[in-house]
C-alpha cells in the first residue's frame, strides 16, 4: 500500500544487517551507489514514514493566528492602524529541497497580510531573514512569498534582503549576561511587531535562533557560532544540550526585555521529500519493498546520470522541489510556539537507537543549506556529513569516541565563483595551512570577517559573506573532535586531502582504512537519509 | 598443409574460438556473460527479499474476486476477442471437438437484445471455447463468463489473458460474495448476457454435480430468461486430471428459455434450471420423444447418476467402458 496511503505511517527502523538484506542505497553527490553492507555486525538507520498533513493549511494558518500560543493576544489584537509592522520570513536555505508552489511562507504571508489589511495597517516591510547567507534573488523571493506579495511591495523596495553589513540599517540592542552583543535589523527593531514566519524543518530552526540569528550580523552571531560553542553543543539539533541554543535564547531574552515585540510563527512539514509516486518517490522507500517501476526508475536514472554532464545533473537535481505537506502550524509567544514545534519535529524525525557504533556511514545529497540553486563545494560536503548529518542526535553521538565517519560523494574540487568567493580563498589560504578550527578562528577569522570586497559581494551580489565558510567548518568541530578519521568514498582525491579527510575508491576500501582505528570487525551503522531521521541513542 | 594453415577462419569460427579462449582464461567480456549476468542479477535488477525480522509490507493485489476487468469490455479488447473466438477457437474447436449443434430454433423466440443467462453442464476446459463458439453472435458480442475468481484470477497474467479471451468475470464459488454478483447484476441490466457452469467447476468423475443457485438468483433478480445448454463428450477432449486435449466428437443442445416466475424462489428455480439440462442430456442420449415421456412422469435421470457410492457410479460410467480397449473392467482412477 502507498505510503500516502496508509493510516498509520511507519516509524523509523533499525534494520540488523544479515544476509538476505540487499545492497542499500547511498546518496552520492547528484549520482547514487548501491552498498552492500557487512553483514553479522552492520545496521540501517530508516526515517518515519511522512506524517500525514493538515488537511487544510489555511484554515490551520487562521487557527494558529487566532488562537495563539503562550502570553500572546491573538495576532489581530496586536495589529494597529498605523503601526510599523515588519514581516521577516525564512530565506533559501529552508526547506529542503525547495517546496513545490505554493511555499508554507507564502500561504502565512498572505493571511498575515489578510489581517494586517483588514486592521488598517500601512506600514509594512517584508524581510528575508538571510544574516549572512546570499541575498535570495528575485524569482527565489517570488517562490516563498509568492507573485501577489512580490508585486504588491517590490515596486514601493518594501521587500527585501536583510542586509547585515549595512552600517546604517543595523542596531546593537544590549549584552548578555554572558558578554555577548545583541544586534538586529534596524527597521526591525524599530517596529512595533515583528512578525516572524519560520520553516521548522529540523530541531535546530526556529525559536530565538530566528530573529536573534536571522536578522543579525557578525557582530551578534561571532558569540556562537565559534568553535567553542560547537565543541560544546552535543548536539546543536539537541536544544537541552546544545550551547548555541542556549547563547540563542540569551539573546533572546535581551530581545524581548528591550520591548521588541516578536509573533512567532513556526510549521512543521512531515518527510514527504521526494513524492508517493513521483520519479525519485523510490528514494523515500526501503529498498526491498519498491516495486518493479521503482527499480526501473533507479536503473534508467542511474543510466542517464552516468551520461550526464556535472551541469546537467545539478541543473536537473536542484529542479526538485519536494512535494512537502504542512504537518503543524503554531503561532504566538515565541518559547512557547518553539516547544510545541520541536515536539511535532521529534515526532516526525526520532529513531530509536540503542548504543553507539564504530563506523558511521552515509550517503551524501546533492544539496545542503548553503547550495541551493549553487554548487556543493568540498567545504559544505564537509558541513553537511560532519554538521548536519552527525549532529542528527539526541543523547550520544551515534559514533562512538574516536570512531569513524564515512561518507559518499563525489566532492568535487568546484566552487560557485558568485555565492562562493570567500570559499574559494579559504579552501586555497587557510585549509591548506590548518584545519584546526581554532587555529583558523584566531589567526584568519577576522580578517575574512572585515574584508571589504567579500562585505561588498556580500551586500550587492548573490555572495555568501566572508566569514562564513568558517562557520561551516566550525560547523564540523564537534565531529571533528569526537572522531578519529573521517573517510570519503569516491571524493577528489585532492580535494579530501586538503580538508584532512581520507580518500578511498569503494566502501570496501574505507572499512580497510578504518581498520587502524577501529580494528577489523568493527560495528557498522548507515545513516539511510534524506528524508530527515534523527537518532534518540540510549 | 601450410594451406590449410593459412585458411582464412569463418566468422563463426572466429567466434568460437574467442568464446574458447575467454572460457580458457576466465575473463569474459560483458556483452558474452549475458546470460549469465541475468542469472545472478542482484537489486536493483531483481526485486529484494524482505529482511529476516521485518514485516513485509501489505500489498494489495487485485487478484482474485477483486481484479479488474472492465477494460476487458471495451471496443478494442472485444474486437480482439472476437477476433480469436473466430479465427483461432472456432478452426481449433472444429478439429478437435467436431461439434454438431442443436436447439437454435428454441431461441428464436427471444427479442434481439434480450440478456439471457447461459448456463451449462461443465466436464472440460474445452467447454467455455466450445460454447463460445456456439452461442449466437447477437448475445456472443456482449457476452460475460463467469469464470473461478480463485482459479482463472490467481495471477495478474491468467487473469489478463482470460477477461482477454473469454470476457471472464471473476465469480467467488468458495465464499458468498455480494460484490461480484452485483457487478453481474448490473452489467446484465445494462444489457450483457452472462454464461455459467451452475455446478461451481469441473465434473471430478464424468457425472454432473448440483447446480448452484447463483445463476438463479441473477435471473430473478434482473429478470432475464436462462437458457439451459447440455454438453456431450467433451469430458474425452480434457477432463479434470488431464493435460493435453484429444479428439473427440461432442454435442451442442440448447434448451428453450426458462423465464422465472413471479416471486420465484431462487432454490427451487436453480432446481427447475437443474432438471432442464437433465431433460436436455436425455434428449440427447436417447431421443426427444422418450425424453419427454419421462419428463412428464418424473422419471427424467438427473445428471449426478443413480445414487450409488462414488466408485460404482464412476465403474458404470459409460465412458470409462469405452476406454477399455480389451473391454475388460479396471478399478477407476477417482
Amino acid at each position: 500500500m502507498p505510503q500516502n496511503q496508509r493510516k498509520h505511517p511507519r516509524p523509523g527502523l533499525v534494520l540488523d544487517v544479515d544476509r538476505t538484506t540487499p545492497p542499500i542505497l547511498f546518496h552520492h553527490g547528484e549520482g547514487f551507489r548501491m552498498e552492500k553492507l557487512p553483514a553479522g555486525r552492520s545496521r540501517v538507520l530508516y526515517p518515519a514514514e511522512p506524517l500525514p498533513g493538515v488537511s487544510n493549511p489555511n484554515a490551520s494558518i487562521r487557527d494558529a493566528l487566532e488562537n495563539p500560543l503562550g502570553d500572546s493576544p491573538p495576532l489581530s489584537a496586536l495589529l494597529k492602524s498605523g503601526m510599523k509592522l515588519t514581516i521577516a520570513f525564512d530565506d533559501i536555505s529552508l526547506p529542503l529541497p525547495p517546496m513545490r508552489k505554493p511555499d508554507i511562507r507564502q500561504r502565512i504571508i498572505e493571511a498575515v497580510l489578510d489581517t494586517a489589511a483588514a486592521s488598517g495597517v500601512d506600514d509594512v516591510h517584508l524581510i528575508a531573514a538571510l544574516a549572512l547567507h546570499r541575498r535570495m534573488t528575485e524569482s527565489e523571493l517570488r517562490h516563498a512569498v509568492g507573485d501577489r506579495v512580490y508585486d504588491a511591495f517590490a515596486p514601493t523596495g518594501a521587500i527585501y534582503n536583510h542586509d547585515a553589513e549595512d552600517p546604517e540599517g543595523m542596531t546593537i540592542i544590549g549584552t548578555t549576561p554572558h558578554g555577548e552583543e545583541v544586534q538586529i535589523n534596524k527597521r526591525a527593531a524599530e517596529s512595533d511587531l515583528i512578525v516572524y514566519v519560520n520553516i521548522n524543518l529540523v530541531s535546530m530552526d526556529g525559536g530565538w535562533k530566528s530573529t536573534a540569528t536571522g536578522l543579525s550580523g557578525y557582530t551578534a552571531l561571532r558569540h556562537h557560532h565559534n568553535p567553542q560553542t560547537m565543541v560544546e553543543s552535543k548536539s546543536f539539533m539537541d536544544q537541552e544540550n546544545s550551547e548555541l541554543h542556549k547563547s540563542n535564547w540569551r539573546q533572546g531574552k535581551v530581545l524581548k526585555e528591550s520591548g521588541i515585540q516578536v509573533f512567532q510563527i513556526e510549521t512543521t512539514v512531515n518527510n514527504n521529500t521526494f513524492g508517493y509516486d513521483g520519479p525519485l518517490a523510490m528514494l523515500q522507500k526501503r529498498e526491498w519493498e519498491w516495486n518493479f517501476k521503482d527499480r526501473i526508475s533507479f536503473l534508467g536514472m542511474q543510466a542517464g546520470l552516468k551520461r550526464m554532464s556535472s551541469t546537467s545533473k545539478r541543473k536537473s537535481f536542484q529542479g526538485w522541489h519536494s512535494p512537502y505537506e504542512i504537518t503543524s502550524v503554531q503561532a504566538g509567544e515565541v518559547e512557547a510556539v518553539h516547544k510545541m514545534t520541536t515536539e511535532n519535529v521529534y515526532k516526525q524525525h526520532l529513531v530509536q537507537v540503542e548504543g553507539q557504533t564504530d563506523i558511521l556511514t552515509m550517503g551524501l545529497p546533492y544539496i545542503c543549506p548553503y547550495n541551493v540553486n549553487s554548487v556543493m563545494n568540498p567545504i559544505l560536503v564537509a558541513c553537511l556529513g560532519l554538521g548536519y548529518f552527525f549532529n542528527m542526535y539526541k543523547g550520544k553521538p551515534l559514533v562512538r569516541k574516536g570512531g569513524v565517519v564515512i561518507m559518499t560523494h563525489p566532492t568535487p574540487w568546484e566552487f560557485h565563483p558568485v555565492h562562493h568567493p570567500s570559499y574559494i580563498d579559504f579552501f586555497e589560504r587557510v585549509l591548506s595551512e590548518t584545519t584546526d578550527p581554532a587555529v583558523m578562528s584566531q589567526k584568519y577569522e577576522k580578517s575574512f570577517a572585515e574584508d571589504d570586497w567579500y562585505r561588498h559581494l556580500y551586500r550587492t551580489s548573490y555572495a555568501y559573506h566572508g566569514v562564513h565558510p568558517f562557520y561551516m567548518w566550525y560547523w564540523c568541530a564537534h565531529a571533528l573532535d569526537h572522531l578519529s578519521e573521517v573517510i570519503i568514498v569516491g571524493g577528489n582525491q585532492e580535494a579530501v586531502r586538503r580538508m584532512g579527510f581520507r580518500s578511498a575508491t569503494t566502501l570496501q576500501d574505507a572499512f580497510e582504512i578504518a581498520s587502524d582505528s577501529v580494528g577489523f570487525s568493527p560495528t557498522i551503522t548507515h545513516y539511510h537519509s534524506p528524508p530527515i531521521l534523527m537518532a534518540d541513542v540510549s | 598443409m601450410c594451406r590449410s594453415m593459412a585458411r582464412k577462419l569463418t566468422k563463426r569460427e572466429i567466434q568460437r574460438k574467442t568464446r574458447e579462449i575467454y572460457k580458457a582464461v576466465g575473463n569474459t567480456p560483458q556483452r558474452m556473460r549475458s546470460i549469465a549476468n541475468i542469472k545472478s542479477a542482484q537489486f536493483p535488477y531483481r526485486a529484494a527479499h524482505t529482511p529476516n525480522g521485518v514485516t513485509p509490507l501489505e500489498q494489495k493485489t487485485y487478484l482474485g474476486s477483486e481484479y479488474p476487468t472492465v477494460w476487458a469490455r471495451r471496443l478494442p479488447a472485444r474486437t480482439v476477442r472476437l477476433l480469436a473466438t473466430e479465427l483461432i477457437a472456432k478452426p481449433l474447436m472444429s478439429y478437435i471437438a467436431s461439434p454438431k449443434r442443436t436447439g437454435y430454433d428454441r431461441l428464436e423466440g427471444l427479442k434481439r437484445r434480450q440478456a439471457v443467462i447461459f448456463v451449462a453442464n461443465h466436464h472440460s476446459h474445452a467447454d467455455t471455447p466450445l460454447l463460445l463458439t456456439s452461442i449466437p453472435f447477437q448475445w456472443r458480442n456482449r457476452l460475460i463468463v463467469g469464470a473461478a475468481a480463485d482459479y482463472f484470477f490467481k495471477s495478474k497474467l491468467g487473469g489478463s489473458l482470460s477477461a482477454l479471451f473469454i470476457g471472464a468475470i471473476p465469480v467467488e464459488r468458495n465464499k458468498v460474495s455480494r460484490e461480484s454478483s452485483d457487478q453481474i447484476a448490473s452489467l446484465i441490466k445494462r444489457g450483457w448476457s452472462f454464461m455459467v457452469f451452475p455446478e461451481g467447476g469441473r465434473s471430478p468423475d464424468g457425472w454432473g454435480q448440483p447446480f448452484r443457485a447463483g445463476a438463479a438468483y441473477l435471473s430473478i433478480k434482473c429478470n432475464v430468461p436462462v437458457i439451459p445448454i447440455h454438453l456431450t463428450g467433451t469430458g474425452n477432449i480434457l477432463r479434470k486430471g488431464k493435460a493435453w486435449p484429444k479428439r473427440s466428437s461432442t454435442k451442442v443442445t440448447f434448451g428453450a428459455p426458462i423465464w422465472p416466475e413471479e416471486k420465484e424462489n431462487s432454490r427451487t428455480y436453480s432446481k427447475k434450471i437443474e432438471q432442464a439440462v437433465a431433460e436436455l442430456a436425455d434428449e440427447e442420449n436417447n431421443d426427444w420423444w422418450v425424453a419427454q415421456k419421462r419428463k412428464h412422469s418424473g422419471q427424467t435421470p438427473t445428471l449426478q447418476g443413480p445414487e450409488m457410492a462414488s466408485w460404482r457410479k464412476a465403474w458404470s460410467l459409460e465412458s470409462n467402458l469405452e476406454k477399455s480397449s480389451n473391454n475388460k473392467k479396471h478399478w477407476p482412477t477417482i
